[in-house]
Formats: structure tokens, sequence, C-alpha cells
């Protein structure tokens, strides 16, 4: 169990570190950020003073190792545009996408699972097959689509919400949220059903799979014979096979909420790390770009590795087996 | 036994009931109706220079008095605008064709291009085994991991953008679905006795991954590919309504959805609304086709 | 024999599909006295499972009970719906699986589901339910049956979990538990004190057994009565010595000719020519005749119920008047208790 632990997390180490050269030496090896960061008109002496500030016009191998030094001293350099240091410029946008996540997480778990319970309690009748249809419409439709189409009906029609923004935070533990408050509420609540309109289609999915699944094994059919209630065998018997699974993809979609953020939060103009990123892809602010996808990856493999080892004790069966 | 072991690949059976494909296609109207969706629509984007009223990237013919018709409006040009016209005057159905046009040349290729690699990768591993094979899986693995929008904003961060770092990056994004595809059907295929006496014969290797490894792998690869193509065309309109894929100079419907945000807030709907639907009805026709397929393809479906 | 505690009358079980009605059960009828083993043979396919699953109303779509009664103490069960026959399941009757792999819930605990099944009819404390399933698991054999409570299944042998799921069924003390073969997935010896221990049950507790197998060693040890199905239709009944002894239908004497431990080594073993066959296109008249050694020209029309008294029926134009077969040899093990 200690050497399959110490196995995984070496493996995690070693995804990180050749993500980071990847993304370093690709991002620092096109463009030049100084041509951004400037006015082209200003004088040599300027240019040539700000690229040696930024250890430019080093060998790009030395310019990484710089890099790592420094990143393993919580130091990610610092922001071409907003001449601030990065992690604290992307820290600050964190609480924001973190609340926006947890929220679609969240939206997506209350209405997925009973969604695709009943889907696959009744496979065939019509609410079943609407539901379905509902959710191959988020497994498959661009989300900022969707998102346009909130904005649209929400927003511009019916005038019932604000079409983008964050409302007012407080601080909870020392995390800017703005969940705290009804009018908070009512800016999140579009781009939070946006952004979980995916995972709601993938839960109903894997739920319906699971719960076909189980209604038609031996043990269903047993429990019925004993004269459990219906609602007890969905209770006791689906939802407890089904959590399995659910819970292990649920994990590992924690990860790509935090990436597919990027798209509702430029959508809905949602001031977070997603939204940082794109401007910052657009504007070449290098330092923001790698501090970005390094952190993102790293969130990613973390994620991955402790849904992996969770993952054991969930289930009985593997438990026997990883022990053995 | 006295004579060579007879090598046969049990693949006519999934060619015949290829040839019954059709007939259990058929069965279910609504991915009848979206692959009807999707001829016209491929149709209209083939002959868009024909059946568009007014070639959209021609600065000459656009006329800023034009600017943000309403849809069924009379422009100068003469002609009825049915879908209304853009802030520069644009026809927005005209638009519409011509955006089709870049985002099914854009989904095909990168569709094609990850299915060839992918494949590729993926029966190079199963043939392999051993090392080779875990290696490739290995990072396959990992990619598949990572959500395709976070890839195709670190390839399109590093390259730039264009069409030629676009189509590189969804490839980048994708062919691992077609490798690990390959790979599932070519390895299960790969330990059936009749590969191994294949193998134990002067066969030229060529001909083992040819003739019988990618055959069986091709009807779970035509699923695949199907959605894939929906997936890149999705993908790329996102991309370009984040501003990182193609310009408006060579807009895909994407780009034309993104050009038209700004004004929806102040309900000039058409110029973005529009064209989004013409990429919702692709896409969506494009998976149900695929659903379909998948579903007269599964061999444990039941007769 | 006495009143019946199960009697099932003209069972009728049909099963839509795309290629027409399948008659998996076709006018099926038995009894079942207080304490007695009946043994329902038959091969697969025969429809056998199906009339256990018919009798405790677990039949689903595309299947449905087209007809007959099923009578539990002078109620009819076919006419129960939802809440009416939830109550009567696992309390007035119950059922044990063929595959102990397959019928307990591999993440529940053993405990959870025996206190979900004590808890499906009577409402009482957790602790008490817990008890109460301690309790059955002794009954049934199994030994420490306090630490047995907190296993998961796959970490008890298929013989232990066999036992569990019988603890299962007698919880509420059942008028009668069908058992779908609920041996055959186990190694002889423990089949061996399987079949003891349900032996000992039903002479103790009075439950009546309805014992569902493909087995006919099984059912000459165990069973007091016999009842042979063929492609949905019962073709034999009697006492189980008796039909054993002296088969009436050539179906049944088939079976027991094939059975290999009454056969003299090194000669070939008898075989009931052909296959079960489809129940998409019975043959018309008796289903059996196209494999039948003692077919006529009256078997294409069906055959006629013989009655040949003390219970001893079969369906047959031409039944197996005198003892042309060999009995079974005194050899095999009998789990018949003193009485």
């Amino acid at each position: 169990m200690i050497g399959f632990f110490i196995q995984r997390v070496l493996q995690a180490l070693m995804v990180i570190v050749a993500m980071s050269v990847i993304v370093f030496l690709g991002v620092y090896a096109i463009g030049n950020p100084i041509d951004v960061m400037i006015d082209p008109a200003s004088d040599q002496a300027l240019r040539e003073a700000l690229i040696q500030r930024y250890g430019l016009d080093r060998p790009l191998i030395e310019q990484y190792f710089v890099f790592m030094g420094n990143l393993l001293q919580g130091d990610l350099g610092e922001s071409f545009i907003y001449r601030l240091p990065v992690l604290n410029l992307i820290l600050s946008r964190f609480p924001a996408t973190l609340e926006l996540a947890l929220t679609a997480m969240m939206i997506a778990t209350c209405l997925g699972i009973p969604l695709g319970l009943w889907a696959g309690y009744k496979p065939d009748s019509l609410s079943a097959k609407v539901i379905m249809a509902v959710s191959v419409l988020g497994f498959s439709v661009p989300t900022f689509w969707v998102g346009l189409l909130l904005i649209m009906t929400f927003a511009v029609e019916l005038g019932w919400l604000p079409s983008g923004g964050r409302g007012p935070v407080t601080e909870v533990l020392g995390m800017p949220l703005s969940i705290t408050t009804l009018e908070g509420w009512s800016y999140i609540i579009l781009p939070a059903f946006n952004l979980a309109l995916f995972k709601l289609g993938l839960l109903i999915r894997l739920t319906r799979a699971g719960t076909i699944e189980v209604m038609s094994s031996d043990y269903v059919r047993f429990a019925r014979a004993q004269g459990l209630s219906e609602g007890k065998v969905v209770g006791l018997h689906v939802l407890k096979n089904i959590s399995i699974p659910i819970v292990t993809v649920f994990g590992l979609e924690l990860g790509s909420t935090l990436a597919f953020a990027v798209v509702t939060e430029t959508v809905f103009n949602w001031p977070g790390m997603g939204k940082l990123i794109i401007d910052s892809i657009t504007v070449l602010d290098r330092p923001v770009m790698v501090a970005y996808l390094i952190l993102v990856v790293f969130l990613f493999v973390v994620i991955n590795l402790v849904v992996d080892l969770i993952y054991g004790q969930l289930d009985p069966r593997i438990r026997v087996k990883a022990a053995s | 036994m006295s004579s060579a072991p007879v090598i046969t690949a049990p693949v006519e059976t999934r060619w015949v009931r290829l040839g019954n494909f059709w007939s259990d296609f058929k069965q279910n109207p609504a991915a009848v109706a979206a692959l009807i969706v999707i001829v016209s629509v491929v149709l209209m984007a083939v002959l868009a220079p024909l059946v568009a009223p007014q070639d959209p990237y021609n600065q000459e013919t656009l006329d800023l008095f034009d600017a943000r018709l309403e849809p069924g409006e009379v422009g100068s040009g003469g002609y009825v605008h049915w879908l209304g016209t853009d802030a520069a005057g644009r026809d927005v159905f005209s638009a519409i064709l011509y955006g089709l046009r870049t985002s099914l040349i854009v989904g095909v290729m990168a569709g094609t291009l990850a299915l060839v690699l992918g494949a590729t990768v993926g029966l190079v591993a199963a043939y392999y085994g051993g090392r080779v094979e875990a290696v490739i899986m290995r990072v396959i693995d990992l990619q598949l991991s990572l959500p395709a929008i976070l890839l195709a904003l670190v390839l399109v961060a590093m390259l730039g953008q264009g069409l030629p770092q676009l189509v590189t990056a969804l490839v980048a994004a994708q062919y691992a679905y077609f490798a690990r595809t390959t790979h599932g059907a070519a390895s299960a295929e790969r330990r059936k006795d009749y590969i191994e006496a294949a193998l134990s014969t002067p066969l030229p290797a060529r001909q083992v991954l040819f003739r019988h490894l990618l055959p069986n792998a091709l009807p779970p690869l035509i699923v695949v590919a199907t959605v894939q193509v929906a997936n890149s065309i999705a993908l790329e309109a996102t991309l370009s309504f984040l501003g990182l894929g193609l310009p408006l100079t060579q807009p895909s419907l994407g780009s034309l959805i993104s050009n038209g945000f700004q004004f929806l807030l102040s309900g000039r709907y058409w110029i973005s609304i529009y064209p989004g639907i013409a990429l919702m009805l692709t896409v969506v026709a494009i998976n149900l086709v695929g659903d379909q397929v998948r579903h007269v393809l599964n061999p444990r479906r039941s007769r | 024999m006495s009143k019946p505690v199960l009697s099932v009358k003209d069972l009728r079980t049909q099963f839509h599909t795309r290629t027409g009605v399948l008659k998996a059960v076709d006018g099926v009828s038995f009894e079942v006295g207080r304490g007695r083993i009946l043994g329902l043979v038959g091969e697969s396919g025969s429809g056998k499972s199906v009339t256990g699953y018919s009798i405790l109303g677990l039949i689903e779509a595309p299947g449905e009970i087209a007809g007959g009664e099923v009578l539990l103490n002078g109620q009819d069960l076919t006419r129960l719906k939802g809440e009416a026959i939830r109550r009567v399941r696992g309390a007035q009757i119950a059922m044990v699986f063929q595959d102990p792999m397959m019928t307990l819930n591999p993440v529940l605990k053993i405990g959870t589901q025996m206190i979900a099944a004590v808890r499906a009819h009577d409402k009482v404390s957790k602790k008490a339910a817990r008890a109460r399933a301690r309790d059955a698991l002794a009954k049934v054999g199994i030994p420490s049956p306090e630490e047995r409570l907190d296993a998961y299944p796959h970490q008890l042998s298929g013989g232990m979990r066999q036992r569990v799921a019988i603890a299962i069924a007698l919880l509420h003390s059942p008028a009668v538990i069908i058992a779908d073969e609920p041996t055959t997935a186990l190694d002889v010896s423990i089949q061996g004190q399987i079949l003891a221990e349900v032996r000992r049950l039903a002479d103790e507790t009075g439950t009546a057994f309805v014992w569902v197998t493909h087995d006919l060693a099984v059912v000459s040890s165990l069973a007091d009565d016999i009842c042979v199905m063929y492609a949905g239709r019962v073709v034999e009944t009697g006492a189980a010595a008796d039909v054993i002894a002296a088969p009436r239908h050539p179906y049944t004497a088939g079976l027991l000719a094939s059975v290999p431990a009454e056969h003299e080594p090194g000669t070939r073993l008898p075989q009931v020519p052909g296959s079960t066959p489809s129940l998409a296109n019975l043959p018309a008249g008796c289903a059996f005749a196209p494999r039948c050694f003692r077919a006529g020209p009256a078997c294409t029309t069906t055959p006629p119920v013989q009655d040949f008294g003390d219970g001893r029926t079969a369906l047959c134009h031409y039944p197996i008047e005198t003892d042309s077969c060999q009995p079974l040899s005194s050899t095999s093990t009998t789990y018949r208790s003193a009485s």
C-alpha cells in the first residue's frame, strides 16, 4: 500500500515537471513580449533595460532553471502587463473561480443524480427520454452558446438577472465570496448553471447507466423477493452502488470544471482565473500564462492522485485487492 | 493438423453487418432527420458562393448604411436580409454560409488528421506490445485525463493564432481518443489465436496491421470519428469565441457569434443568435447520427 | 397429502418479444404441503425458473402472467398488486437464487442487507433487527454469526453466501421458500451440507420448499415430490421415489438414464437426443415428440394428462407402462431424515 502510494506520488511529480518544461519552453519560444509591453517608438535603451530586467537575453534553458528555482520559492515571476507578482494575481482571482466551480458542481449533483435515477428507473418512459435528450444537449452544445442563450433569455428578454459580472463580496475565512448574499446569487446563478450543464449531462448518463445495471441485477431481484419496497431498493442498493463511480468521476471533474470555467467566465464577464488567462493569452503576458497553466496542471494531477487513492477506500472489493 | 493453419480473420461478419447498416440505421427517425440536416448543411456550405445573396467578405459590396438591419429588412443591395445584417452591413445569412464552410473544413480536417494520427499510434502500441505499448498508452491516458479545452489553450498559447495552428491544437487535443479506441479494439484482436498464427508465419507486419488489426478497429473508430468531428467544430467555435481561434477575416461560426456578442445586450440578437443556431444544429445533428451509428454497430446490441 | 400451503393452478406466463409471444410457462399446476419439498425439474429453458419468479410476482415487462392462480394458504397471489404483494414477499413466501455471487449486493455488508430484509416487514429497531439477523445466520449453521454481519459478501465463500441467502429467506419464517437452483454453483461437498440443512429446516420449521433444479440426483436425495417440466409444461408428477423408480414419461426416463452416477462405467452414457426446442417455434402437439424414442402418430396432437393414481400423472400419448428403465440404485446419499 505504501509502495503504491509512493509510486503514484512520484508519477504525479514527473508529470508536473514534464508539463512545466513543455509549457515553459513552448510559451517562451515564441513571440516577443517586449513588443507588447512597450511603445514601439520608445528608445533602444529602455528596450535593452527591460530585456535585461526579465532575463530575456539569456538562453532558454537557463531561463527555465531560473524560473523553476523561483517557482520552488513560491515566486512565479511578475506579470508584464499588471506589473504584479503573478502568484498574487492568480490567487486574487482564485476565490471567484472556485466559488463558481463549486456552485456549478452542486447544481449538477442536485439535478443530475435524481434525473439520472429516474431515467434509469423508468428507462422506457417519455420523461426518461426527455431527460436523456436534455443530457445529449448538455453534452454536445458548446457551453458558450448556451451561456449566450441564458443571457438573452434571463437578462435581456425577461430582465430577471444581471447579464454578467460578480455581485458584492464578503470575506469568509479570508476568502471574498459572493454566495453569502441574495444579490450575489443573482449574479452567480446563470454562470454556475451554464458551467454545470456539461457535468449535468455527464452525471445523468452515469447515474442512468448505473441505475439500469443495478436494477437488472440479481441482488435487486433478491431484495424485491424479500419484500423490500421500491424506495428502499433504490435508496439502499442503487444509491450505494452508483455512488462509487459517481464520486470518482466527480472528483476528476472538479479539475475540468476549473478548466472549463475559462469559457463561462468570458461569456459572463466573471472576474476569475479563466478570464485572466484568456486576457493574458491575447496580450502575450507570458508569466501569467505559464503560471496559470502549471497551476491548473498541478491541481489536476493532485486531484487525480487523491481520487485514485480514495477510490480504493470506497469500494470494499478494491480495498481487498490492494491489501493482498 | 497436417496442413498449415488457415488464417482467416473474423472480419467478414462485421462487413455483412455493415451491409445491413442502413436498414438498422433508419429505425431511428431522429437520426434520419439529423442526417438530412447534415447533408443540407454540407451542401449549403459547399455551394455557399452560389446560394449566398452576397459575398460577405468582399469589402466593396458592404455598405455601412446597411449596418444592423433587422431580419427581413431590405438593404441597399435591393434584396431582403432574411436574417438581418451585422455591424459592418454584412448579410448574416451569407456570413453563416461562409462561416459554415470554415467550421466544417476545420472540423473535418482536424477530425481526419486526429483519426490518422490516433489510429496509427494505437495500432503501433497494440502491434508491438510490451514497453512501447506501456509508454504510449501511459501518455495517452494522461492526456485523456486533461480536458481538451485546456490542451487546446496551452497549444494556442504556444503556437499563436491562425488556421494551421488551430488545426494543430485541435488534432493534438483529440488524437488521444482515437488512439485509445484503436488500441482497445486492436489489442483485443491481437490476443486472438489467428493473429498469433499470422505472426508465426513470415507475413509482413504491414499485412497483419492493415488486413487484420485495422479492420477490426474500424467500427468503433467510425463512431469516435463522427463524434470528434462535432467536438472539433464545437471546440473551434469555443476558441474563436474566446478570441483565440480564427480572425474575422476568415470567420467561422464561432467568430461570427463572438462578433455579435456585444450587440446581444442591446437587443440586436440576430447577429449572434442565427450563427449560433446554425452551429447548434450542426453539432447536435452530428452527435445524433454518431449515437445511432454507435447503436447500430454495437455488437452487444440485442437483436 | 393434507391441505397444501401452496397451490399453483394452470399458471401461464408469457413474454412479448419481437418474434411473437413466448409461452414460457404454459398451464403449470402443482401443490406443496407443509414441511414438504417439491423438486421442480427441467432443462434450462423449460420454464422452471420463470415459474418460480411468477409465483412471487417478480415477472417484469415484457413478461406477464397471462392466467392461472397461485394460492398461498388460499390467497391468490396473482391478484395482488404493489404494496399488497410486497407484504407477502419475504414474509409469507421467500426465494433463494441460483448464484450466491450475484444475489448479495457486493458493496453492502451482510448485516446491512439482512437488517433491511427484517425491517421490510417488521417495524423493529435496528438493534433488534440485527439480533434477529444473527439468530437466522446461526440457524443455518454459520459459525460466529456476529462477525459475519460486519463482513462484505466477497469475504465469504460461495457456500457461506448461499447459507446467508437461505438465512435471509428464513427471516420471517415464511410458509414457502422457492429455491432456484441454489446449489448448482457450489462444490458437491458444500451442496451436500446445504441439502442436509434444508431437509432439517423443512422438517423442523414446517417450511415448504419448491426446489427448482435440473439435477435429478439432488431431487432424488432431497425432494418428497417431483414435478418434471418440459417446454413450459408439466410432463410428469408424482412422489419422488416413485418417479425415479419408474418414470412414466419418456423425457423423465431419458433424464434419469443420463445421470452419470447411475451408469455402468466404460459404456457410452445414454443421452436425450437433440436439444430443448426454442419456445418461439414449438412443434405442434407434444413438444418432446421430435426427441422422443416412443413418439408415434398421435404425438402431433396435444397429449392428454394420464392419471395413474397416488398423485402420479404424465402428459403423454404413450406413457411407459412397465418398469422399462433401470431404477436408481440406492447408493446415492439421501438427506431424508427419519420421520
